[in-house]
């Protein structure tokens, strides 16, 4: 399969659509609307077509586009600097995610007001750095792509966020950009390490790096990236962040951005330095085990709905760590699994509370109650979102962790058995925060609120059909990520190439 | 000794444009004064093109002193594009906050006649004469504004430093001249060479001792010459600890010549250095890399954490273009005698951080300027609301923070990504995660700027939209267009910038190939 030109189309549809909304006048506030809406419907399409044509019986790298941009120039050789793109089966459904948070969180973006052109200006260039990143081959424009979709947080947030905002985009931006003076230090050594004179990954892929060079720089990777998704004990600015940020952005930070983080453990560290995967692995599987545990306590304890969800992510993200960890098949496809699942179903929680938020102007959890006499949908959507998280047999979350628990037994049992602590404390927050809120004897106080409106729907509905697919039928996730999973370096093989079917049908 | 002088017609052409340019404020009192700027700026950009145009296949040097090849014409050209979107920038603010306009303009141009020549020098009391030039000039200008306190307090407190700095590089050259017997950078180079030796061996020779160590190689001049150049140079683009006169000169200066001092001068500077430390003293880097690299730290350390408190927005550029030298001069330590590839691309990666930094730096001021023109304030508080009153210019602004901070998109990210890379390529990890560490502490300091742009509403009595003149709107377009092309295409200019770069290394390849001959 070659047709990189999709993949081109992922950033250039978001890009146009940037250009073409600076150029329309602030007072078309609508024309600036549909102008990102039909971006994001035609991103969403290319990315549901870029996921179902990937060719998982070949494996590997597909759509492959390469165009130079500076080589053969001082210390740069043949394709010094590139802009390489390229989908693997990891990162196939991370792109269809991104079309879908994207997508749904133009829906939802629809009742701002406030300085709607340089909100969907931000939006879109945030947008355009996460496909960068999940596309990107080459060290410079993965990196560029990576500090792209962090920087317009910080206007994004202080502008139009709630909450502390100042304090917390502040908070935000300097961890993450602290993070990724980590991941700069480590490309910067990578590259002088290898001597090829390229920043591609295709090639760097190929060196054998030392050992003692690999073990002292993989932490640079591993926790530059780990802050982003929200590594113990790195990961204060995430509820922080995430409530004082706007819905639309909430959506995209939780589902996308931290997936990020997540991503480039995988691309940078696993892939290109795994022999640093031996020695420091374990250690974050222990923080992503820490993290799970930990983030859930946390979510119990807390009365903002935000705040809950916030930490809940910390603690699904801590999952994926953990998955990561493990460095075997299974719980890499989980990890991989988690990363979708937790993604779009973060997104569809962030999405519910905003809707709320924007009618009730608050998110305190103790003064909600019988929100289902006037708003049975909401209900519906966030108790979907609720038992995902729960790991919900039947939805998408089940069928990640499941694979998380799977693959953490086979090498760490203890932890195995914390994480599935962890996925019991989310059923306490959950189920307490659906019976109190949701059900509960109703506050008259809500007499005036009104269902969602239907942009939410629609961006609702948008969100749950990959959470149901994928829990019902997961097989077009797992064929796509396991032999990719299979083919990272260093990664043990149990149970052959796993699948759910394969583990049904024994 | 046969003198081409056609090959230094601009320098002449720059002297007789600012010699007219005073001239014909005499004779036409009843102009208006804008006309000196606009005229100015239309003579900068006629030269800049004929240079370009005409010099730049040529590679010779004026009687072994001016070197006129691709690297100086390169450095001609950006000087007078520099000076021009200065000019530019200054007509509507020297027309409403200054007196005396052609003497103000003609400076201007002697100022970049000097930079011009500074950037050619090949011999080191040329390029002192050509640094004085500079100076004096700048040192008036600081001070034009002359019924401003701040203005004079600069610009005294610029001129007595740089005196002194001054009296610091004479000793060193002369010094330096003790050493080899001569000041040309072609003679000093093989002679270097041979001075060459570890620094244990020279602080081995300075007690005395001579356990060992081969007295003929010890040459401390040598040392102590290098030291008092640098040290001199150090003043000149303010790095620490030769920085203290930059806040107050930049606060005091009038804000043309504040965004004029922060980005010609220190390119000059670093012309300069450049050529000086290539030509004549990379065969001695083993002497020199150290306090150099030392300097590079303290200088992006200091200035990063300075710029953090501070409330005035010309303070803090002053300190954020002491961090910015910091990095510039990690592009002098990843110069390396023995890799003559690697010592060109640190080269080359510095004059594209350069380019990057001063085409940032004058937009940044060009914006500020436009702004002050309304409302004659320029402490950060006063942006608020700027993205209400005035959205380009808040705009603007805030691109060419991000690209000082080295945010992608913007030149500063692709110029920082090279110059460090150089740096780790040459073995300098820890200069170059400094580096990296203190312009992440940068986007601090920005980030609170734009917050005041962009948070915040509009306060005070005036809180209008306002408009930006024609021509200094048309600059900032230009400026911030080419900030974003650097950003996201450097390409061709890296090339440009690589192929001047070659000529610069032709002697210490010679010198280094002659060593392996031997």
């Amino acid at each position: 399969m070659d047709a990189g030109e999709a993949l081109l189309l992922l950033l250039l549809i978001p890009g146009a659509a940037m250009l073409l909304t600076i150029l329309v006048p602030s007072r078309h506030a609508n024309v600036v609307r549909w102008i990102a809406l039909i971006a994001t419907t035609a991103t969403l399409i290319d990315s549901i077509w870029i996921f179902a044509v990937y060719d998982f019986a070949e494996g590997g790298y597909q759509f492959t586009l390469q165009y130079p941009w500076i080589e053969n120039i001082g210390f740069l050789g043949e394709n010094g600097i590139s802009l390489h793109l390229a989908v693997d089966g990891i990162a196939a459904p991370m792109v269809l995610l991104n079309g879908l948070v994207g997508f749904a969180g133009v829906l939802v973006s629809w009742k701002i007001t406030h300085r709607v052109k340089d909100f969907f200006i931000l939006f879109m260039a945030l947008f355009t750095g996460v496909y960068g990143v999940y596309i990107g081959q080459d060290l410079f424009f993965w990196f560029f792509a990576y500090e792209l979709a962090v920087l317009p947080m910080y206007l994004l947030i202080v502008v139009w966020g709630s909450t502390n905002k100042e304090y917390g985009a502040m908070k935000l931006t300097m961890v993450l950009v602290g993070g990724s003076v980590l991941i700069f230090i480590g490309i910067f050594a990578v590259f002088a390490e290898a001597g090829a004179g390229t920043f591609d990954m295709a090639v760097l892929r190929d060196i054998e790096f030392d050992r003692g060079f690999a073990n002292t720089f993989f932490p640079f990777f591993m926790i530059g990236c780990g802050i982003l998704a929200g590594l113990f004990p790195f990961h204060t600015w995430s509820p922080d962040g995430h409530v004082a940020a706007p819905t639309a952005v909430s959506m995209l930070h939780a589902g996308v951005l931290m997936k990020l983080g997540a991503f480039g453990i995988i691309r940078l560290g696993m892939e290109i330095l795994p022999a640093g995967t031996d020695f420091w692995m374990p250690v974050l599987l222990v923080l992503g085990g820490v993290a799970a545990v930990y983030g859930a306590i946390s979510a119990i304890n807390q009365t903002d709905l935000k705040f809950v969800i916030g930490y809940s992510s910390v603690s699904h993200m801590g999952f994926v760590l953990m998955g990561l960890g493990t460095m075997n098949n299974i719980g890499v496809n989980g990890a991989v699994l988690q990363m979708f699942s937790h993604g779009v179903m973060t997104a569809l929680f962030f999405a519910m509370v905003g809707g709320l938020y924007d009618q009730a102007h608050t998110r305190d959890i103790r003064v909600f109650g019988g929100l289902v006499r006037k708003m049975p949908l909401f209900v519906i959507f966030f108790g979907i979102a609720g038992l995902t998280s729960l790991g919900l047999p039947g939805l998408s979350g089940f069928v990640a962790e499941f694979h998380i628990f799977v693959g953490t037994i086979d090498t760490f049992p203890l932890f195995a058995a914390l994480g599935i602590l962890s996925a019991a404390l989310t059923a306490i927050y959950v189920l307490r925060l659906m019976g109190r809120a949701a059900l509960g004897p109703f506050n008259p106080r809500w007499e005036n609120l009104k269902e969602l409106s239907r942009w939410e729907i629609a961006a609702a509905i948008v969100l749950i059909a990959p959470i149901i697919a994928m829990g019902v039928w997961p097989d077009p996730f797992i064929d796509r990520i396991a032999p990719t999973v299979a083919e990272l370096p260093k990664i043990d093989q149990i149970g052959g190439l796993f699948t759910l079917s394969s583990l049904t049908g024994r | 000794m046969d003198l081409e002088y056609q090959l230094i017609i601009p320098e002449f052409v720059m002297a007789g444009l600012a010699v007219v340019i005073i001239a014909a404020a005499l004779a036409f009192r009843n102009v208006d004064q804008k006309w000196f700027g606009y005229a100015t700026a239309i003579g900068l950009a006629i030269i800049a093109v004929i240079t370009a145009v005409a010099y730049w296949d040529t590679n010779d040097d004026f009687g072994g002193v001016l070197a006129v090849d691709h690297f100086t014409v390169l450095f001609r050209v950006f000087f007078l594009g520099i000076a021009f979107f200065t000019v530019m920038a200054a007509v509507q603010f020297a027309g409403e906050r200054l007196k005396n306009h052609a003497e103000f303009y003609g400076l201007i141009v002697f100022a970049t006649l000097g930079m011009m020549l500074l950037a050619a020098s090949r011999e080191l009391l040329t390029a002192y004469l050509s640094l004085e030039l500079l100076s004096f000039s700048f040192y008036i200008l600081v001070g034009f504004n002359k019924l401003n306190p701040f203005s004079n307090e600069g610009s005294l407190k610029y001129m007595l430093l740089g005196a002194f700095s001054s009296a610091l590089m004479l000793y060193g050259i002369s010094l330096i001249y003790g050493v080899t017997g001569s000041t040309t950078y072609s003679a000093i180079g093989p002679d270097v060479v041979e001075g060459t030796r570890s620094i244990a061996g020279q602080l081995a020779s300075f007690a005395g001792g001579s356990g060992g160590v081969d007295p003929d190689g010890a040459r401390p001049g040598l040392l102590i010459g290098l030291v008092l150049i640098t040290a001199g140079l150090g003043f000149k683009v303010s790095a620490v600890p030769f920085h203290q006169w930059t806040p107050d000169a930049y606060q005091g200066a009038p804000l043309p010549i504040t965004a004029f001092l922060s980005a010609g001068g220190k390119a000059a500077a670093f012309a300069f250095f450049l050529r000086l430390f290539s030509e004549a003293f990379l065969p001695a880097a083993a002497e020199w890399v150290w306090f150099v690299g030392i300097l590079a730290a303290v200088t992006m350390i200091v200035g990063n954490l300075m710029a953090l408190q501070q409330t005035n927005f010309k303070r803090l550029m002053a300190y954020s273009s002491i961090s910015q030298v910091g990095y510039l001069l990690v592009g002098i330590v990843a110069l390396d005698a023995a890799n003559i590839t690697q010592s060109q691309d640190a080269a080359s990666a510095l004059v594209l951080h350069l380019i990057g930094y001063v085409t940032t730096n004058i937009a940044v001021f060009a914006a500020i300027i436009a702004f002050y023109n309304r409302t004659g304030r320029d402490d950060i508080v006063d942006l608020r609301g700027l993205a209400e009153r005035q959205p380009f210019l808040a705009f603007a602004i805030a691109a060419a923070l991000f690209s000082l901070a080295g945010m992608p998109l913007f030149a500063g990210f692709a110029t920082k990504f090279i110059i460090f890379q150089a740096a780790f390529n040459n073995g300098f990890l820890w200069l170059g995660a400094i580096g990296v560490t203190a312009s992440f502490v940068s986007l601090y300091y920005y980030l609170m700027v734009i917050k005041q742009m962009y948070l915040y509403e509009p306060e005070g009595s005036d809180r209008a939209r306002f408009h930006v003149s024609r021509p200094l709107a048309g600059a900032l377009v230009v400026l911030v267009a080419g900030v974003l092309f650097i950003g996201l295409y450097p390409t061709p200019l890296f090339d440009v910038i690589h192929s001047s770069t070659a000529g610069l290394f032709e002697q210490a390849a010679a010198i280094s190939a002659a060593a392996v001959g031997n």
